[in-house]
């Protein structure tokens, strides 16, 4: 086990320097640089490349690149703030960003499980309802228009919640856009534990259980939930990177300092440093949430776990 | 074998049919079976002829989508005698299933939880019917695991399905239907699944088991050697009925029912010179419609014609043997069994009296 997770970290490295190239060879060919100002004479600009060691060969930037981060510096930047050191500026939005998304993440697979399974088990004609109006609604309409249902009548009419995102009280200005974010995750999760669920009780092994007379309790912890966890847990994953990447929309209607909208800025203002940096934390991200899911189930499938005891 | 011994488990008139988005299916069209104690009742029959619906009925595990007409099942327990038909779902399988009637299903690869413990699946099946600490639950288990002919229990006890042999998971699956001492086991098609070569250990398995602890078992099965190996009783089903109905001389001495005839032509014996292998010409009838008259007449070569307009009721042929069919009217011409089936008969009898001789 530990040689497998050994073996997928040496991987994950290599993809992420592979990434990192790429990215890099791919902002060669955007138009435009970051110095798109006017007022800047062609020497002006041709100093300021020169500072930022822009005028280098593209193979020295990126050993240079890679030789400072190790060091944990990600550069400055060169147009949305100038020289504030990319670290700073990330290092106040990330956590905001990742706070949002995990709470949506948590909160939306949660109800979404809840709902799933037990529609699934007990195939009870009220719970089918409610099953189908959520998925229905969480999975064909966007999350900004929740966002703005939950806005008008929580946050303007009722005057329950903030309606912004305010610093001094970072709980209960998330509540909205978690929850317009979580009833996606909801619907998706929901889907997907049911149609697994549905069809675990349909199996043998579930019958077999049942012949033995087994509880409805372990019956449906023991034998239903365990074995159709796995699907679910691959789409949990996949939710988590968009969530934590894509939810630029809400950010902005509700005003909230994440990553979201300083990566459209920085692609808008071509200010390449704070591009890579984030493309790169993202990525990083997407390679770790997949290698703690290879993980799970690695724990919740004995059939797959590599190199085991026996 | 005598009549004398009790009934433990009497189906009667069991009628079901299969709601189904394009009609409705007749799958069960009037079954009666009696279980006694300490004997093996075989229900034989093609694919669908709803031998499994029955074992199900019993269990009740049958899908959402079946509806039970009408029909009992009597279980005739210590503490008198119950309907099981009458009781909810939750209320058997907390007081019936597991405790009082087990069954083995008939594929191993997809009866046993892949994701957990031989040990934990045993342990939680005997922890969830009676309250014993959890040592004592791993000690009864491995005694179980004995029981079944495992080698090495500790080891097995760790290991997941997925680890280990069809025959070795099958017999897990026996020590699991084992591990609340029912009184009854209800095995469908428990060796279908399995190796020619594992076939007759699980057969010799459940042979020794049942004996040794006095269970008497229903066994659904399509093979016609399994039944004359083990059975007391048979009773062979056609399209959602049992159309005869004797001890297993009566069934392969004596049969009656032309249906009956065909399946025993169809085994395969290994002295056929011919190499030809009979069957029973035609398919079974479809059930979604409701049948007029005899639900075998099409197939049958013997039919008569008031087979294709009447059904036929159940004629009785001795106190032990029972067929529905009308060529045991007194009005009906007399039909021999065919030439062949005769024949073979008469060998089967005579290696029977050769055996009998050989192992005195």
């Amino acid at each position: 086990m530990l040689k497998y997770i050994g073996k997928r970290l040496i991987i994950s490295a290599v993809t992420l320097l592979v990434i990192l190239l790429i990215l890099f060879l791919l902002l060669q060919f955007m138009p435009g640089s970051p110095f798109n100002d006017e007022k800047l004479s062609p020497e002006q600009i041709e100093q300021l490349r020169a500072k930022y060691g822009l005028d280098q060969p593209i193979i020295v930037q990126f050993f240079t690149y890679i030789g400072n981060m190790f060091r944990g510096d990600l550069g400055v930047s060169y147009s949305l703030s100038p020289n504030t050191p990319i670290t700073d500026l990330i290092s106040n939005r990330f956590p905001v960003t990742v706070m949002i998304g995990f709470a949506s993440m948590i909160v939306g697979t949660f109800l979404g499980l809840i709902l799933g399974f037990f529609t699934a088990f007990f195939k009870n004609r009220v719970l089918g309802a409610i099953y189908s109006i959520f998925t229905l609604l969480g999975i064909a309409v966007p999350s900004y228009i929740f966002a703005m249902f939950f806005s008008n009548f929580l946050g303007y009419k009722a005057n329950l919640l903030p309606l912004l995102y305010d610093f001094r009280s970072p709980v209960i200005s998330s509540v909205m856009p978690v929850m317009a974010m979580s009833l996606g995750v909801m619907a998706v999760v929901a889907r997907f534990a049911k149609a697994e669920a549905s069809e675990v009780i349909k199996s043998d092994y579930v019958l077999f259980a049942k012949c033995q007379g087994l509880s409805s309790r372990t019956v449906m912890t023991k034998y239903v939930l365990k074995n159709s966890l796995m699907p679910v847990i691959t789409v949990v994953a996949s939710l988590l990177v968009s969530l934590l990447t894509g939810s630029l929309v809400i950010e902005q209607m509700f005003s909230v300092p994440g990553v979201g909208g300083l990566l459209t800025n920085a692609i808008n203002a071509n200010d390449y440093s704070v591009v890579i940096a984030l493309s790169f934390i993202y990525s990083a991200l997407y390679i770790i949430v997949m290698l703690i899911l290879d993980i799970l189930y690695c724990i919740i499938d004995p059939r797959v776990r590599l190199g085991g005891k026996n | 074998m005598s009549d004398k011994s009790r009934s433990v488990i009497d189906v009667k008139n069991l009628d079901i049919t299969f709601r189904m988005p394009t009609g409705n299916i007749h799958a069960i069209r009037g079954v009666d079976f009696s279980l006694r104690e300490n004997e093996v009742l075989a229900l034989v029959g093609e694919s669908g002829c709803g031998k499994s619906i029955s074992a199900k009925t019993i269990m009740g595990i049958l899908p959402e989508n079946a509806v039970i007409n009408s029909g009992k099942v009597i279980y005739h327990g210590k503490d008198g005698d119950i309907d099981l038909l009458t009781k909810k779902r939750s209320w058997r399988q907390k007081n019936i299933n597991g405790s009082r009637i087990a069954m083995v299903f008939q594929d191993p690869m997809t009866s046993l939880n892949p994701t957990m413990s031989i040990g934990a699946q045993l342990i939680t099946s005997i922890r969830d019917h009676k309250h014993v600490c959890r040592k004592e639950a791993y000690a009864v288990s491995l005694e179980l695991l004995r029981e079944v002919g495992i080698t090495d229990p500790a080891r097995t006890m760790g290991q997941y399905p997925h680890q280990l042999s069809g025959g070795m998971r099958q017999r897990i699956v026996i020590a699991i239907a084992l591990s609340c001492d029912p009184e009854i086991i209800i095995c469908d098609e428990p060796t279908t699944a399995l190796d020619v070569t594992i076939q007759k250990r699980i057969l010799d398995l459940l042979e020794t088991i049942r004996r040794a602890r006095g269970i008497s078992v229903i066994f659904i099965t399509h093979n016609l050697g399994v039944v004359a190996k083990i059975a007391d009783y048979v009773g062979v089903m056609y399209a959602g009925k049992i159309v005869e109905y004797g001890t297993v001389f009566d069934i392969f001495y004596n049969p009656r029912h032309p249906y009956t005839w065909g399946l025993l032509s169809a085994v395969p014996e290994v002295s056929d010179e011919k190499g030809d292998l009979y069957s029973i010409p035609g398919t079974p009838p479809n059930l979604a419609k409701e049948i007029v008259g005899d639900a075998f007449a099409p197939r049958n070569p013997y039919a008569l014609a008031v087979d294709f307009k009447a059904e036929p009721p159940i004629f009785r042929v001795s106190d032990t043997h029972y067929a529905a069919t009308w060529l045991l009217d007194e009005r009906a011409p007399a039909v021999e069994m065919p030439a062949a089936l005769k024949e073979r008969i008469e060998r089967m009898k005579k290696e029977g009296r050769d055996y009998v001789i050989d192992s005195e």
